[in-house]
């Protein structure tokens, strides 16, 4: 290109600090790493894909985040969602249930069945999935800070129901590390934190070993502020500390792995995500059978849920959110993701419409269906500028990771709050880009349609959720059998505070109709609270 | 004191269980890029909390960042804790995910401002220095 003809276009830079040629060729790939790496679907280093025949074999599980009111309402949203197609579920909790709080507890009141469905006792799963076959509909908890005990209550409620506990799947998600950063539904301080995920990971690999019991989210990090290079990175450090932490625990690297999965973001440039998840799934294979001397390639898959990217979504132009959607849907798909879920159009107000919820399912369904995104594996394999991107986003991710554990690592610098730092100022330089206008918002901040009417309808909240829950609780505290309750609470505070897994004390208080505020409230004497620490 | 007039110092909170603190941080930095005192709280803050903060550092702007649509329920207690502390004066404002049709609701509760998602830094940052004793 001759200086001229340069001078007459800006320079690019995508949102992880590459800059984007105006035209890629052979060499570029070449320099930047060559093909080396690209292989084939299902192969060592999983760069197109897990599985050899990836969507053209099924595809990927349609499962929309849902869960409102009391376990009967979230219920009834749980069978339509599977009456339109949907193929798993993925279950939104209160925030008492989140932190690990019951119906009745002063500092619930307001929350109770808000922004998710309300649990205090095992009667409350029961209700949530009666009729639902969980051998058919495969269930995500979305559930951190008190995951041990909602992990627990699936368990527990699974075996009453005659369901093999040794072969259920499902996934929590469980991710404790990635709360500290962004999302904030931590109970317990850190390193008793990771604990309990290992006593759920180690609970797993022995009793049920299909099951998921991690889902390692980079997504509420990039959600925080984090580019798509550093969402990678803190999720496959965050990933390393469970893994180093079960191992240390006497588990072989097999014996787990498998079971780990991830939680990506989507919105953003459509190629630097594509490229970010090819990068992602080869450095992570490598990472697993390079570092970690896995001989299992299953224990080398990067397994994911991706579509949703709330933080692309706005609340001026909502419809536009449909538009969205169907292109972050698009993206995972051209990524090679197992479970899509995308954020509706409406959410950025409300928990969403059974027509939003629809939306995003036929949004999915109308890829699988009519646009072929099912019919070849990888498609955008071979092109320069994909190709090009992955090696360069996987050299980012690199040393990025390396960058961090130079400086101590993960867990360090989650604990003294430094990426919660570092990554809340890059949200904040983000938006001042957006109203300097630097970086472009359709509906934001250029392309405004002044003073358009709300075309969302809320979601409507009832009241009296709370008071019915309460009841419903103290009638339980009332009918079970309490000395069997206070044994097996006393079994969870004794294990917990003597350093065992609690995981089998705990499944035994649930299953004796325990709540989980009572059950957490055992581990926090054992743990204590967490210190969130602020800095800025 | 500068100039005669007390610097402004602003108490921004996260009231009740929801953990999306993006927003209140953006609104901290913002404040002290403008020259504010702030004291963020961190999450998970119950109402008297807030309202003992606001009296221990004697500040003149409580902020609270809501995005659980629990905002009504935690501002009337905020207002009853406010009344009994005798912080009428302090300058009262919240933002989050707040719907349009809550705004009137949280003002007749005696909000000075609501900033729903979306509102520029500038205009936080003016309407405090505006309005803030």
């Amino acid at each position: 290109m001759s200086s001229k003809n340069k001078a007459d276009v800006k320079p690019v830079f995508n949102e992880s600090d590459i800059e984007i040629k105006p035209i890629y060729a052979a060499q570029d790939v070449e320099k930047s790493g060559g093909t080396s790496g690209i292989g084939s679907p299902g192969e060592f280093p999983f760069t197109r894909g897990i599985h050899r025949l990836m969507y053209r074999k099924r595809p990927w599980t349609m499962r929309q985040y849902a869960g409102f009111g009391k376990p009967e309402e979230t219920n009834e949203r749980f069978r339509y969602l599977i009456a339109n197609g949907q193929t798993g579920l993925n279950v939104a909790f209160d925030l008492p249930t989140q932190v690990g709080l019951d119906s009745d507890d002063p500092a619930a009141q307001g929350e109770v069945g808000r922004v998710g469905m309300a649990v205090d006792t095992l009667k409350d799963f029961e209700i949530a999935f009666e009729g639902i076959d969980l051998d058919e509909i495969t269930v995500s908890l979305t559930i951190n800070g008190a995951a041990a005990v909602l992990i627990g209550m699936y368990f527990a409620m699974a075996r009453k129901r005659g369901y093999d506990v040794g072969k259920l799947r499902g996934t929590a998600q469980n991710d404790i590390l990635k709360e500290f950063i962004g999302r904030g539904t931590w109970i317990f301080p850190v390193e008793p934190s990771i604990k309990l995920v290992g006593d759920t990971i180690l609970y797993c690999a022995e009793n049920a070993p299909l099951y998921s019991p991690v889902s390692v989210c980079g997504y509420h990090i990039r959600e925080s502020g984090a580019n798509p290079v550093q969402e990678m990175a803190y999720a496959f450090c965050i990933a390393k500390a469970y893994i180093d932490h079960v191992l240390d625990r006497g588990l072989g690297i097999d014996e787990f792995a498998s079971r780990l999965s991830f939680n990506f973001d989507i919105h953003g440039n459509l190629f630097e995500q594509v490229a970010k998840f090819r990068a992602g799934r080869r450095l992570w294979a490598k990472i697993v059978k390079g570092e970690y001397k896995s001989s299992n390639p299953r224990s080398m898959w990067l397994r994911m849920i991706a579509g949703g990217g709330g933080g692309g979504l706005t609340i001026e132009q909502p419809e536009n959110n449909i538009v969205r959607g169907a292109y972050y849907a698009l993206i995972s798909a051209l990524s090679g993701t197992q479970t899509m879920a995308l954020c509706s159009y409406d959410e950025a107000y409300t928990i969403p419409s059974e027509k939003a919820a629809r939306i995003s399912l036929r949004t999915m369904q109308i890829l699988i269906e009519e646009m072929g995104l099912c019919d070849t594996v990888d498609p955008l394999a071979g092109s320069y500028y994909v190709e090009t991107l992955t090696n360069q986003m996987e050299e980012k991710i690199r040393a990025v990771m390396d960058e961090l554990d130079a400086q101590g690592g993960i867990v360090q610098a989650v604990a003294q709050g430094h990426i919660q730092s570092e990554i809340s100022r890059q949200a904040f330089e983000n938006l001042r880009k957006l109203e300097r206008g630097e970086i472009h918002k359709v509906g934001v901040n250029c392309y405004r349609t002044e003073e358009e009417e709300q075309q969302v309808e809320f979601h409507p909240f009832r009241e009296q959720v709370c008071a019915e829950q309460i009841k419903r609780l103290e009638g339980i505290r009332a009918k079970r059998d309490n000395t069997e309750v206070k044994r097996a609470l006393d079994s969870v505070l004794a294990d917990a505070k003597g350093g065992r897994n609690v995981m089998p004390a705990v499944i035994d208080a649930v299953e004796s109709y325990a709540s989980v505020g009572e059950v957490t409230r055992c581990l926090v004497d054992a743990y204590g609270r967490y210190d969130e620490p602020v800095r800025f | 004191m500068t100039g005669g007039k007390r610097d402004i110092r602003v108490l921004l909170a996260k009231p009740g269980l929801d953990g999306h603190d993006v927003g209140a941080k953006i609104v901290v930095r913002a404040l002290m890029e403008a020259g504010f005192d702030v004291i963020y709280t961190g999450l998970r803050k119950s109402p008297d909390q807030i309202v003992r903060s606001a009296c221990d550092e004697d500040v003149n702007v409580i902020g609270l960042s809501i995005l659980s649509g629990s905002h009504i329920p935690i501002c009337r207690r905020i207002k009853a804790l406010m009344e009994e502390h005798g912080l009428e004066d302090v300058l009262w404002i919240v933002g989050g995910n707040i719907p349009k049709q809550d705004h009137e609701e949280l003002k007749k509760l005696g909000a000075d401002a609501v900033f729903s998602v979306g509102t520029p830094l500038q205009s936080v940052v003016d309407f405090i220095r505006e309005n803030a004793s």
